[in-house]
């Protein structure tokens, strides 16, 4: 492999191993929040078990995400200092402000881990609360960078050398909206359905626990509301792409040919010198529906752009169609979901359906995992389109292997040590608990 | 002031919270690594109860010095990823392995042998952070980081693997330790503990003293022009003279054992030196070639990155505070 593959390869791990601390972040604050509210309510122990449960979760997925997330921002400069020599007041404020959402988080944080019993509950609650909005708010902002990144706006080459013009267009370059709404909600919906399968499982195996029902359901909300929501959330971003950036979507969807009527394509694979697809499923006039909401609308296709600039067609495709797929499943599961609790007026626990739950359980983190190398492959071969190529931004440091490997070694082990902590965290059955469950404070 | 240097007067005051604060996090790794003693347990069980609720916090400071640095200053910022790619790695790896088994050993059961492995890794972790962080600030201030028209000339292992830089590394960790001691003095719930620790803050005292003698020596042949800030200009004797007399007046209240006293000495001392050593340098950010007003971003940005640092202040201070107190005044009712 050469210095340009070692780095894509190293960022590429890194983000994606911190894609999913960050995801949990933002989404376990809430689930525990919500618990948490509902003892100060109900005064059932259980939902103060819950809330503790998760708030171990948090803490030890956000310390990962902490030291990962660190680990970044270094790197950034690590692997392209062009990048961040360039760019790098470009981007410094959405990032200043993302360094100030992650430090009310681990400042509200530690008040909430720490505070329980010692500071009045509605206060602890608060603390809580800004836990699961800081979250929020530094997705919000460090998506905000990837989308200056995508089609960058409020700068201008002037002879040779980049000015900018207009700090706030490039903070809210034009792919904001749909970039921040798409994958904010991908970060709940990926961590709710960990939720759902891991404690599906828990049912199962102890169905007179009642902890674990509640459990079940409070995630199953969380997850069925972002699944059915996410597909919506993604028409707006395939609309936004389609106008923003025709190739990446051209890429996404395989289409070599600009042409009206354009087909979406179920699966396939791009075979990227021939220009051709095989093994599709074609759905007549799908893409042009989906990106104008019109049959017959023109779509453009990666012959727009010289061969040299367009993403690699079969992994962006391949990712999108990873993505797409897994969310149709998710969407699915909970509108079945949303018709058992109807019909029977409880949560469904038949066991098929627990066993669905279990078995959909990583959908989200793949879908998440997936969505997010969409964005990436298609943006190549640009870190910045059209003004700084991914080959030009790499670090002239000429041992990348080493840096490679070993952090690859370290997330491993860091993955492994992660699970395990969490599996034994979560099978732990709360001691006071008997079967049948203890009610009141 | 213009906005590059009121960043870099922000930068230089997260280096600052992050030398104390996080720095006393890394000594407290130290001290977990060389618990020995009749009450060893006891050490490591006040090391851990300190240092749990505000790691993650303490650790932000370092995010936001890194992140003001390439918003502020973006051409230093790529110069110096290039030419220190080596000890930036390492430091990482510190910071990942200390963080994540601190976590860990925090959430994992109590009686493993497991939790000792995390407690190994942790103080390794520990004492090569601050090493390593030595060397790259050493590393910065040598003059030995060489860019010509933006190219790294000066090799990827010469500027930081020299005597000055691990002089500063060496000084770092001492430093680090001696803040940790200091503070647990103050927070150890029994005398006996106490002076466990009075007796590691007055031994590291005196390394530190000693090492910042020889960083002072190696300065004339490792670091020029920081050898000429440190001694030629009229404005940084001041700080000198005041990082003394701190000294002086912590060593003197440990010996006393007046710890509250002590630790805000300490901590006197060591603001003293991060802001000492950032005002030898000015007005080089990569001493020789890149001064502050050379790497500075777009004012328009830094103006408005400016604001939102005001703004998040107004919202953070308080919280912090809020932090601190409430682990405060637990501990000290603990202690009783």
């Amino acid at each position: 492999m050469d210095r340009l593959l070692y780095a894509r390869a190293q960022m590429g791990l890194s983000l994606a191993f911190h894609i999913v601390f960050a995801a949990a972040g933002i989404a376990l604050p809430l689930i525990m929040v919500v618990a948490d509210a509902l003892w100060l309510r109900t005064g059932d122990k259980d939902y103060l078990d819950l809330a503790k449960r998760m708030a171990k979760g948090t803490a030890i997925l956000f310390a990962v995400g902490a030291v990962s997330g660190t680990v970044l921002s270094f790197e950034l400069g690590l692997l392209w200092p062009d990048f961040m020599g360039k760019f790098g007041d470009t981007v410094g404020l959405p990032f200043a402000l993302e360094g100030f959402a992650f430090f009310t988080e681990a400042i509200f944080l530690g008040i909430y881990l720490y505070g329980r019993g010692r500071i009045p509950p509605r206060l602890h609650l608060a603390a809580g609360v800004l836990v699961a909005l800081s979250g929020l708010a530094s997705a919000f902002f460090v998506t905000l960078v990837n989308a200056f990144m995508n089609l960058p706006a409020g700068v201008a080459m002037v002879d040779g050398r980049l000015v900018v013009q207009d700090p706030a267009a490039a903070m809210f370059s034009p792919p904001w909206a749909h970039e921040t709404l798409h994958s904010i909600v991908a970060c709940y919906q990926a961590t709710a359905f960990a939720l759902c399968g891991i404690h599906a499982a828990l049912v199962l195996r102890r169905p007179t626990v009642p902890l674990f029902r509640k459990a079940f359901a409070i995630s199953l909300v969380v997850a069925g509301i972002s699944a059915v929501a996410q597909p919506l959330t993604g028409h707006f971003a395939a609309h936004q792409i389609a106008r923003q950036q025709p190739v990446k979507l051209a890429a996404s969807e395989a289409l070599f040919e600009t042409r009206a009527g354009a087909p979406l394509l179920i699966g396939g694979l791009p075979d990227e010198k021939t220009g051709k697809v095989d093994y599709a499923i074609e759905i007549p006039s799908g893409l042009s529906i989906l990106a104008f909401n019109d049959p017959d609308a023109t779509v453009a296709g990666l012959d727009e752009v010289p061969p040299e600039e367009r993403p690699p067609v079969l992994l962006t495709h391949l990712s999108f169609q990873v993505m797409v797929g897994a969310g149709m499943v998710m969407a699915g599961l909970s509108a079945i979901a949303a018709f058992l609790a109807w019909r029977k007026r409880r949560v469904p626990d038949h066991p098929a359906f627990l066993w669905a739950m279990i078995l959909a359980s990583p959908l989200g983190i793949v879908a998440l995992e997936a969505g997010w190398l969409v964005t990436e492959y298609g943006r190549q071969p640009w870190i910045v389109r059209g003004l700084l190529r991914t080959r030009d931004a790499v670090t002239p440091f000429p041992h990348l292997a080493a840096p490679f490997w070993l952090f690859t070694f370290v997330y491993v082990l860091l993955a492994v040590a992660v699970v395990y902590l969490l599996v034994r965290q979560l099978r732990a059955v709360p001691a006071e608990l008997s079967e049948g469950g203890a009610h009141g404070p | 002031m213009g906005p590059e240097l009121a960043i870099a007067v922000v930068i230089v005051t997260a280096l600052v919270l992050y030398a104390l604060l996080a720095g006393a996090d890394f000594g407290g790794g130290v001290w977990d690594l060389l618990a020995s003693g009749p009450r060893k347990g006891e050490q490591r069980a006040l090391i851990e109860r300190v240092i749990g609720p505000i790691w993650e916090a303490n650790h932000v400071w370092l995010i936001l010095a890194v992140v003001l640095l390439f918003t502020g200053f973006p051409s230093a910022f790529a110069a110096i990823s290039i030419a220190l790619h080596v000890p930036l790695t390492l430091f990482l790896l510190g910071v990942v392995f200390r963080g994540s088994a601190f976590t860990f050993r925090s959430y994992d059961s109590r009686s493993d042998t497991a939790q000792q492995r995390w407690g190994v890794v942790f103080s390794i972790a520990s004492v090569l952070a601050p090493l390593l962080l030595g060397c790259i600030v050493g590393a910065v201030a040598s003059g030995d980081i060489r860019v010509e028209a933006g190219v790294v000339t000066s090799g990827f292992f010469s500027p930081w693997l020299a005597p000055f830089p691990i002089i500063v590394g060496l000084f770092a960790l001492a430093l680090f330790a001696f803040l940790a001691a200091v503070y647990l003095t103050h927070e150890a719930p029994t005398p006996e503990l106490a002076d466990d620790f009075r007796r590691r803050a007055l031994a590291t005292g005196v390394v530190v003293a000693l090492l910042a003698a020889a960083a002072f020596a190696a300065s004339f042949s490792g670091a020029p022009r920081v050898s000429a800030g440190l001694t030629g200009r009229p404005f940084t004797w001041p700080l000198h003279a005041a990082t003394g007399v701190f000294a002086l007046l912590a060593f003197w209240a440990l010996w006393k054992r007046r710890f509250w006293m002590a630790r805000i000495a300490a901590a006197g001392q060591v603001a003293l030196i991060v802001v000492g050593w950032a005002a030898s340098q000015y007005p080089f950010l990569v001493v020789p070639d890149i001064t502050l007003q050379v790497a500075a971003g777009n004012a328009r940005t830094l103006r408005l990155v400016l604001w939102a640092i005001a703004g998040g202040s107004v919202l953070l201070i308080p919280s912090l505070l809020i932090l601190f107190r409430i682990f405060q005044r637990s501990s000290a009712s603990r202690g009783r």
